[in-house]
């Protein structure tokens, strides 16, 4: 049997690329690839606890969580889509009409 | 023991597909990295007896979400990503930091007393403890009030999607004919 440390510890180290690959990434379709990877690494620690504990309202928050990620992928997406027809880019560097 | 080596086999292909999806450089091997960790983030879902969650999470996040992805990717022609100069100063300090953080995050997970209890999945249970009908009552009694918020929240995002990726020029057109 597996301890819930280890599923928490799989789920931060899951966790940490996300935000790595948000900071280091350029490229504005990878950055949102690791934001649904953050979201993965927050899922399991729901089922991991929802096992601990043995409550079932984990599991439906993942559920919860999985239908907020579907919408906000596609409208995401659509957004990403309406920036490279306007700015002709995918690099987040060139999207700077709000620097000073 | 089974699952100790279910576990680690699995959890070392998410952590490397995870690793991957930052070493390269073009967005659609990012894009089929992700996938491998989503594929073998639901074996570990299926492992912690969440049946439910793991078919969903292959059907929506390996599935839908995924192939939204890779059709806007494709859609988008998007070439190897170019590296600036704010991005060298991101890989300075951000890899560092997070590599710091995971230690210390896990560092003290590892050493919580209540965290080393090994989880009770009973496989020889009749039934899985994460199986869909127990969790479709908890969503249509407990949950009812979020499940129908999420109904009009996919509704709305449908709508914004189709309004943010028509064309301007077409959504003229269209406002001039009606």
């Amino acid at each position: 049997m597996v301890p819930l440390s280890y599923y928490l510890v799989l789920s931060g180290i899951l966790f940490a690329c996300g935000v790595t690959g948000f900071l280091i990434k350029r490229n504005i379709i990878t950055i949102f690839m690791s934001i649904e990877l953050m979201l993965n690494g927050v899922n399991l620690s729901f089922v991991a606890f929802a096992a601990k504990w043995q409550q079932l309202s984990g599991h439906v928050f993942v559920f919860f969580v999985m239908v907020v990620a579907a919408a906000e992928a596609a409208v995401g997406l659509a957004i990403i889509i309406s920036v490279f027809r306007t700015r002709e880019t995918l690099n987040i560097d060139q999207v700077n009409l709000l620097k000073l | 023991m089974l699952h100790l080596i279910l576990f680690s086999v699995f959890g070392i292909i998410c952590v490397a597909g995870a690793v991957n999806l930052l070493a390269q450089r073009h967005p659609i091997n990012s894009a089929l990295s992700l996938v491998v960790v989503m594929g073998s983030l639901a074996v570990e879902y299926l492992l912690l007896g969440a049946e439910f969650v793991a078919a969903v999470q292959v059907i929506v996040y390996a599935g839908a979400i995924m192939v939204l992805f890779v059709f806007v990717i494709m859609l988008l022609n998007a070439g190897e990503e170019e590296q600036t100069k704010g991005s060298h100063v991101a890989w300075l300090l951000g890899i560092p930091g997070m590599i710091a953080l995971t230690v210390i995050v896990c560092w003290a997970v590892l050493h919580t007393q209540s965290a080393k209890v090994a989880l009770n999945v009973n496989p020889g249970a009749s039934k899985a403890f994460g199986n869909a009908p127990d969790i479709a009552w908890l969503l249509f009694h407990q949950f009812l009030l979020p499940f129908e918020l999420t109904s009009i929240l996919v509704l709305i995002a449908i709508m914004g999607a189709v309004v943010l990726a028509a064309r301007p020029d077409s959504a003229e057109q269209s406002r001039g004919e009606g």
